[in-house]
């Protein structure tokens, strides 16, 4: 009932014409760029891989031992676990959230700064000079960074200047640059849904808070951060999201014995050229994201119609 | 009353960089006065009332709460309850912990915090809906929880931002009465600001008068509206008729002005502005509408005009007239079931009591 009013609405406000156009629109985004490639995933991740002569024949059929791969690796008996790739999927997972944690810290001072200064020319300076590093490619951005975590990178030039260590430190390995990288490539999409949320916040509440004596803790806690909590809940979940399947700066800032899962499905696409199997492992890792993002929804309390605001 | 705790300015100033938002403000409002500060938008009223809560601390001079200097003294520590202009309430809390975030602040326990709103909620004619959010509230509702919010700091004194500028004529009138009561009740003192001079003159013990910052006067609120002691209160409280001329004579607290086009008007000097005041100076004398009469009266209390347009209201007619110099002459007359009071066109003397012409110096008017 209520959803037919919605569409009368929506025809009505638009025309009959252009409304068709823009759910016709709407219709294709979802089924070619959406579902439609998530499917044929989907299928893939269920089928063998077999060589062309094969595809369509008697041996053709669904199966799940591309997920078993994961799970028990070729290990045809299952006695042992993939070990291995669990790990790899366990340290992506827990990294991605680590990097949404460190994200979220450094950002709410920053959007609470920004956000409450509202009008000022000189904060509106900010703005642009944050936004102007991602005009330059993701890829630079990572080699940049490298670049200054190498050996002989501008950090260890200035440890080593000033004597705080006399080797230069192997960020690479000790996947410092990989966690830094991450942290800055996203670090936006934390900052600017709080920073949206924060700058409507009436400041009158905050005074208000103050006048009635309370600390400063205790109005961020209060006032500010239930306030804002869909802003920081969307950006985290795009961090989150967007670290856990990031590839480039892995490839690029991750330390050679240190794997990223992504880095795992693309092996299985590329170099192993078995897109069943890397299928399987993305969907795994899809889900998961989901699953997880849900989880923490809840328990903050957050309803999907918060993150879309 | 005299029982609150008093506050003073004491040659307050404060500026925002060369901006002079507030000058030399010297106000003493004794503990439990209902005080308030009237003025036109922008005048800085807003800006008193925050150097009083903490917000902001003046450029100079020294505001005084029980007599204790309140310099370096933040506002969550000042005796004071601030309801905003726009009541802030926090709007993802309910209604009782909005009114007991005071006691949350303090460490109380929830059952404390719950009887407490309780008591605040029946007092403000709302119980039993604490556990509704603000925004399930109507205009008036809000306004009486931003109300009790203030009050369960126990604070001793009030501020109020404009509180009732947000809600229709009805309600505002009917909340005026209950802030009065209220104060009445709770017996502390409560500094209002508002740029309505009808909610100041029903409302205060005292009123200030602003104007660019300036406080102009501050009196009574029968004070302010008979013996306005400048050109610009006179304008800006009431409605007022002003003339224009030079004084013929002075003669003790009496003056006599000489209008072009009407001749010579006696008016009482307004005794806040006699020693600035000599024969031959010029001068504004000012007469209320309500004050003039149809009719000859005495020498220097008559007037002729021809009579322009004439409006009915309900409780008045309003008669508009033409005294032939620049003027534009008000009357307003009580209702009393009497017909037409004349012809338009038609000329008609008109007459003002003793003591109901005021005389200030020359000034800038209220532009409204
Ligand atoms: N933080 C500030 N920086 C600069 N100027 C300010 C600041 N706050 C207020 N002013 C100026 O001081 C003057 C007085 O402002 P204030 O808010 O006290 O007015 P108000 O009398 O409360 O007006 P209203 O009735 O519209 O609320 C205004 O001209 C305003 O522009
Ligand atoms: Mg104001």
């Amino acid at each position: 009932m209520k959803r037919k009013i919605i569409f009368a609405d929506f025809f009505r406000t638009n025309g009959v014409l252009m409304g068709s156009i823009l759910i016709a629109l709407v219709g294709f985004w979802l089924v070619f760029l959406v579902i439609l490639p998530q499917i044929s995933m989907l299928d893939y991740s269920f089928r063998f891989n077999l060589p062309p002569a094969q595809q369509g024949g008697p041996r053709d059929v669904y199966t799940l031992s591309n997920y078993q791969h994961l799970l028990y690796g070729s290990d045809a008996t299952h006695q042992t676990y993939n070990t291995i790739d669990l790990m790899v999927f366990l340290r992506t997972i827990v990294a991605a959230i680590l990097v949404t944690i460190f994200d979220m810290i450094l950002c709410y001072p920053l959007a609470y700064f920004l956000g409450q200064s509202r009008g000022s020319g000189f904060v509106r300076l900010l703005v642009v000079l944050l936004i102007i590093p991602y005009w330059i490619n993701e890829i630079l951005r990572a080699f940049a960074l490298r670049i200054i975590f190498g050996d002989a990178g501008m950090i260890n030039e200035v440890l080593m200047f000033l004597h705080l260590t006399r080797e230069p430190i192997d960020f690479i390995r000790q996947d410092v640059a990989l966690y830094a990288g991450l942290g800055y490539a996203y670090i936006l999409l934390m900052l600017f849904p709080m920073y949206n949320v924060i700058e409507s916040l009436d400041r009158n509440q905050i005074e208000a808070a103050r006048d009635m004596g309370a600390s400063w803790p205790r109005i961020h806690r209060r006032i500010v951060i239930p306030h804002a909590k869909p802003g920081i809940a969307s950006g985290c979940t795009m961090v989150f999201m967007l670290s856990a399947g990031a590839l480039a700066a892995p490839q690029i800032l991750g330390g050679p014995s240190s794997l990223w899962f992504t880095q795992l499905v693309y092996q299985w696409f590329n170099n192993s050229l078995n897109w069943q199997q890397g299928a399987a492992y993305a969907i795994v890792l899809l889900v998961s994201t989901i699953i997880i993002v849900l989880t923490f929804m809840r328990i903050f309390k957050v309803s999907m119609g918060d993150i879309g605001k | 009353m005299g029982s609150g705790v008093a506050v003073n300015l004491e040659n307050v100033w404060i500026k925002f960089g060369d901006f002079v938002a507030v000058r030399d403000a010297n106000v003493s409002i004794n503990g439990g006065d209902f005080f308030s500060f009237l003025g036109p938008s922008g005048c800085g009223k807003t800006t008193i009332l925050r150097a009083v809560s903490g917000f902001l601390s003046p450029s100079q001079g020294r505001v005084l709460i029980g007599g204790k200097d309140m310099a370096g003294i933040g506002p969550n520590r000042r005796p004071t309850a601030l309801i905003f202009q726009n009541l802030a309430l926090f709007p993802l809390m309910k209604v009782w912990e909005n009114i007991t975030f005071s006691m949350e602040v303090k460490g109380a326990s929830a059952a404390e915090r719950r009887k407490r709103a309780d008591e605040l909620l029946d007092m403000i004619a709302l119980g039993g809906q604490g556990d509704k959010l603000p925004s399930e509230l109507s205009g008036g509702q809000k306004q009486r929880v931003a109300i009790a919010r203030a009050l369960c700091a126990s604070p001793d004194v009030l501020l109020l931002d404009e509180p009732l500028s947000a809600l229709d004529l009805k309600l505002r009138q009917h909340m005026r009465t209950e802030l009065r009561a209220i104060q009445q009740r709770v017996g502390i003192t409560f500094i209002y600001i508002t740029h309505d001079q009808g909610e100041a003159l029903t409302m205060s013990d005292n009123v200030a008068v602003m104007k660019a910052g300036v406080i102009d006067q501050i009196g009574t609120g029968r004070d302010v509206y008979d013996l306005p002691s400048t050109a610009f209160v006179a304008s800006f409280v009431g409605e007022n008729n002003m003339f224009r001329g030079k004084i013929l004579r002075i003669d003790g607290d009496s003056a006599q002005v000489d209008v072009a086009g009407i001749g010579p008007l006696v008016g009482r000097i307004s005794p806040a502005a006699s020693a600035q005041l000599d024969a031959g100076d010029e001068a504004m004398i000012f007469i209320r509408p309500e004050a003039l009469a149809p009719g000859e009266g005495e020498a220097g209390r008559t007037l002729n005009a021809t009579v322009v347009n004439e409006e009915f209201e309900g409780n008045a007619f309003t008669v508009y007239l033409d005294a032939g110099g620049n003027a534009e002459i008000r009357m307003s007359l009580a209702n009393t079931g009497q017909h037409r009071i004349a012809e338009r066109g038609s000329r008609m003397a008109l007459h003002f009591p003793a003591g109901k012409a005021v005389v200030v110096p020359v000034g800038e008017l209220a532009s409204e």
